[in-house]
């Protein structure tokens, strides 16, 4: 039993024990103790950690999308459009996905990986025999912590990439700043912003209850944390792909 | 007769479609120290998960301190799981924290102030003589010291039931041996309940054969003569998932089952 095949019966299996987890966490959210310390222990190393890369691929995702709506627009005559289509497809789509993409990469993994081996050398049986529940002290921190900061790494790839959109757009295009910035300002809507941070804030909770769910039901030793990991990793993506797809369906109706 | 401290009534214990326990019943007395021994696989260590509630037994019921545990949810767990201690195979000491905040652990989650931690942890550390390691972090110990390091975190708050889970396994005679005496120490001076699990004959034997007496505030080790007999430690064989001996080292020793004399030789 060394891959796991996929199976109807399997994924199934998967999200209900997910959703479990996901109940867990909220419940156990609400009651004492708290342990305050650990979210910003983990906000610190997820949402700080993170930030470097999330802003480096959010950079380069505005600079390409400028270079390639620039050269659609311009066939329809509509080039100073460019800053417009730019940052509507940043903010609504390719900024939460992108990013929350690179934080499952980064920090979904570690989790996975972190508890894992926490499982199997005992180290969340010892937690338990102290007396502490670990969804309280383990999911629940990573939880809380990653859908706070995901939003906030979310602003932080949308600006750089407008940003590199802009400095593409000015330095290679030759479309002035002024008319770049204020056909992408003015093509956002309050419903784009809300969108674009309601969906990092469901795409954050999914990357951490993954990756926790991974690192917990762990087995098989060190090559078992290997395992988790990939699965944690594949796992999110798919998901937060998916949960995109459904919350981009829900905010246009309202559009 | 005092009460049972511990007690397992007709457990089943399965993992898939292999029956690790086949009814095993049990009851430990206060002060009393069982040694479950066994070999590798025979379902030892799951005992000591059952009793903790990390695990739950597919059938039987679990009593500790007579309060049945059997069906506990985690969140009710944690009133018990603060009578008990544990001791792990692999010491299970959290790697990210320093010496001092494992031994600590219990404390703050109770939320003990800080400077009677201080002072607990370093009598805790005192008592398995590593007060010098304080801040280092588990990776710089040897494995003697990390499994002297979990005995100190698993007493911090004073437990009256232990679980020791092959405390001694893999490690040197000398250390073994600070280890045992301290595990007989526990038992004889502060009266401890303990279940000592266990497949190292040698360390069963010095645990029943051996005891400790406090005169005048320092802790002397004697062996069981002609005219004392420790009837504080009794055995506990399993075979396949059943106990097939139960009772004081005198009769394991002459007992003259070929299973029992093979195990023993």
């Amino acid at each position: 039993m060394h891959a796991m095949p996929f199976s109807v019966q399997a994924a199934v299996k998967e999200v209900q024990d997910i959703s479990f987890l996901t109940a867990r966490a909220f419940v156990g959210a609400f009651r004492r103790p708290y342990y305050i310390r650990d979210i910003f222990v983990q906000m610190e190393s997820i949402g700080v950690g993170s930030a470097p890369v999330v802003m480096l691929t959010g950079f380069f995702t505005g600079a390409v999308l400028t270079l390639q709506s620039a050269n659609t627009l311009t066939r329809f005559g509509a080039s100073g459009q460019t800053g417009y289509a730019v940052s509507v497809s940043l903010v609504r789509e390719l900024g939460p996905v992108i990013g929350s993409l690179m934080v499952a990469g980064r920090a979904g993994s570690g989790m996975a990986s972190e508890l894992g081996s926490m499982l199997v050398t005992e180290q969340v049986n010892a937690m338990r025999a102290l007396g502490t529940d670990p969804i309280k002290k383990l999911v629940v921190p990573r939880v809380v912590a990653t859908t706070i900061m995901m939003p906030l790494l979310t602003i932080a790839a949308d600006t750089v990439g407008l940003l590199g959109g802009l400095a593409v757009s000015t330095l290679m295009l030759r479309i002035s700043s002024n008319q770049y910035l204020s056909s992408a300002l003015d093509g956002l809507e309050y419903i784009d912003i809300f969108g674009g941070l309601l969906k990092p804030l469901v795409f954050g909770a999914i990357i951490a209850l993954v990756g926790c769910h991974c690192g917990l039901r762990t087995y098989g030793g060190t090559q078992g944390v290997g395992r988790s990991t990939t699965q944690a990793v594949v796992n999110a993506s798919v998901l937060i792909l998916f949960f995109d797809f459904l919350l981009s369906r829900i905010i246009l109706r309202y559009t | 007769m005092t009460a049972a401290v511990l007690e397992l009534k007709d457990v089943v214990k399965e993992y898939g479609d292999r029956r690790i326990l086949d009814g095993v019943s049990f009851a430990v007395r206060r002060g009393e120290t069982k040694i479950i021994i066994g070999a590798s696989g025979s379902g030892k260590s799951t005992i000591l998960k059952l009793v903790m509630g990390l695990e739950k037994p597919d059938e039987g019921q679990i009593f500790v301190e007579g309060e049945e545990i059997t069906q506990l949810k985690e969140h009710d767990m944690v009133h018990v799981r603060q009578r008990m201690g544990m001791v792990f195979q692999e010491s299970a000491l959290f790697d990210s924290l320093t010496v001092r905040e494992n031994v600590a652990y219990r404390l703050y989650e109770v939320g003990t102030k800080e400077d009677e931690i201080e002072q607990r942890v370093r009598k805790g550390l005192g008592f398995v003589g590593l007060e010098d390691a304080i801040d280092k972090m588990p990776s710089e110990l040897s494995g003697g010291m990390k499994r002297r390091v979990a005995l100190a975190r698993a007493l911090i708050d004073e437990p009256p039931i232990m679980l020791y889970d092959e405390p001694t396994a893999g490690l040197d005679p000398i250390t073994s041996r600070k280890i045992n005496e301290l595990i007989i120490a526990l038992r004889d001076i502060n009266n401890v309940t303990g279940v000592f699990v266990t497949h190292r004959m040698r360390d069963a034997f010095t645990l029943a054969s051996q005891y400790a007496q406090n005169g005048s505030g320092n802790v002397t080790f004697r062996r069981e003569g002609p005219d004392l007999c420790i009837a504080n430690t009794r055995f506990l064989l399993l075979r396949d998932g059943k106990i097939i001996f139960e009772g004081p080292d005198e009769l394991l020793r002459r007992s003259e089952d070929p299973y029992i004399k093979r195990f023993l030789a």
